[in-house]
């Protein structure tokens, strides 16, 4: 295992084990019991990311989707600036703005 | 996988290299500060990629490497009871302390089991009311929350045979730490994103101001460990230096609300001795006086210890980003993963292991050419 890792899955299910919320979660194939203490908000859909055994954090579609875009669109900028990668100083600026 | 495979598209790589090619004027080092990222760019091969003037430092974010020699000491004692059950996350059992591991302790006859979760262990001292369990409590502030609940369940289920032996360390005093040394090479830093979906940012904005460097809140695929470099290296190129987050799908200003809440409960900030690095202070979590009956440390009186490091092993300078692992004489050779030297060529986060899972061979070449 490693310590700082979180894993992205699937919320299945979510069920009450003596007064902890435990859910079901589904990574890409394999189920785990997971702990929602940190995450009483939660619902079954939701991706959630998964450290040792416990919900951490709710992964936000939207900014998953921003942010892919995000990364789509610097290169664009550069093409619709027409720049080669040596041509410097004006992407770097261009570029800053949509941060 | 949803937000894996999207996060390693290769084509959108190329993009972000490119554009960074594009910000980059002059020479950087950034560090990345967790284990789990130094991971993922050797694996990638991101540092080897990116252009001659960005360099990498990797830092000291792995909590299996930092733990004290001491603590791994007291561990191998308490495990080799025979009246305790003691349980630990995997990557600990072949930690080398001053004679031995966990896994000796193991081969000894010593109870020794890996849990996956640190509830496990609450229910190990559930169903066994004879024995003392004691869970090791290591990690960043990713981990502390689940290891803080393992004390409130114990407590709950009214256990008297439950305790911790906590380790645990924090990640802001350690940049300041390295921030603050005068031979610091560091220009920006990429925050451990996992560890700020429990924290948030707030916390990053005074080491902001005090040392004016960027900080960047970065994820662990490829796509966000480049977003994290990309972001840093456009704020140093624009002389700016702010805490920004490159990892918003997972990391809320605000953070984990539930979870701080039950850290400021059940931990309170000591100072704390980082394996290979010193004392740092107020670095580290201990249990807080109302939870200290949960304390394998005051439960378990071990003295005795007389603490001794390997003397070939650098993993010191490899945690404070000043030689690379392929830099120690003993790496490959004497140091491997099956018979490691230092810390931190066990841990699945630690430097040394990164590099001889992923570089060893291009490595050898590199030396017979
Ligand atoms: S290669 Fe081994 S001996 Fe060298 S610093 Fe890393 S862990 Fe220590």
């Amino acid at each position: 295992m490693t310590m700082c890792l979180g894993v992205p899955g699937r919320i299945e299910e979510i069920r009450d084990e003596q007064g902890t919320p435990m859910a079901s979660v589904d990574f890409g194939g394999i189920r785990k019991d997971v702990c929602l203490a940190y995450l009483p908000e939660a619902e079954i859909g939701d991706y959630t990311l998964v450290h040792v055994g416990f919900a951490i954090t709710r992964i936000d579609e939207a900014s998953a989707l921003e942010t892919l875009e995000l990364i789509r669109s610097i290169g664009n900028l550069a093409e619709e600036l027409g720049e080669e990668p040596a041509d410097l100083a004006g992407g770097a600026a261009a570029g800053g703005g949509g941060t | 996988m949803k937000y894996l495979d999207e996060f390693h598209d290769p084509e959108l790589a190329a993009r972000q290299f490119e554009d960074i090619e594009r910000i980059v004027t002059r020479p950087w080092a950034l560090m990345e500060v967790c284990g789990g990222q130094t991971h993922s760019i050797v694996r990638h091969g991101i540092d080897q990629l990116l252009p001659g003037q960005v360099r990498l430092i990797h830092g000291p974010g792995c909590p299996v490497c930092v733990t004290p020699l001491e603590t791994i000491d007291k561990a191998l004692a308490i495990a080799a009871r025979d009246d305790t059950i003691f349980c630990s996350f995997g990557d600990m059992l072949r930690v080398p302390g001053s004679h031995h591991d966990l896994f000796q302790i193991r081969s000894n006859g010593g109870d020794v089991r890996v849990v996956y979760s640190p509830l496990d262990a609450v229910r190990i001292a559930t169903e066994h009311p004879d024995k003392q369990v004691v869970f090791f409590g290591i990690g960043f502030e990713t981990t502390a929350p689940a290891n803080a609940m393992t004390v409130l369940e114990a407590e709950r289920r009214g256990l008297t045979n439950f305790s911790m032996l906590v380790s645990h360390v924090l990640v802001p005093p350690a940049i300041a730490a390295i921030a603050s040394s005068p031979d610091t090479q560091v220009n920006a830093y990429l925050a451990a994103g996992h560890v700020n979906t429990v924290m948030g940012t707030a916390e990053y904005e005074p080491l902001v101001e005090r040392f004016q460097v960027p900080i960047v809140v970065t994820g662990f695929e490829p796509l966000d460990v480049l977003e994290g470099i990309r972001l840093a290296l456009l704020q140093l190129e624009e002389g700016r230096a702010e805490v920004e987050n490159a990892y918003p799908r997972a990391v809320r200003p605000e953070g984990n609300p539930a979870a701080k809440a039950v850290l400021a409960e059940v931990f309170e900030v000591c100072d704390r001795a980082w394996r290979g690095i010193g004392v740092i202070p107020a670095s580290g979590w201990r249990l807080s006086e109302r939870y200290r009956g949960f304390d394998a440390e005051t439960r378990f009186e071990v003295t005795d210890l007389t603490v001794q490091e390997s003397p070939l092993c650098r993993s010191g300078e490899v945690l404070q980003g000043l030689i690379k692992p392929n830099e120690c004489e003993q790496f490959g050779i004497t140091c491997t993963p099956r018979k490691p030297l230092g810390a931190t060529m066990v841990s699945s986060e630690g430097a040394c292991a990164a590099y001889y899972q992923y570089r060893r061979l291009a490595l050898q070449e590199e030396v017979r050419a």
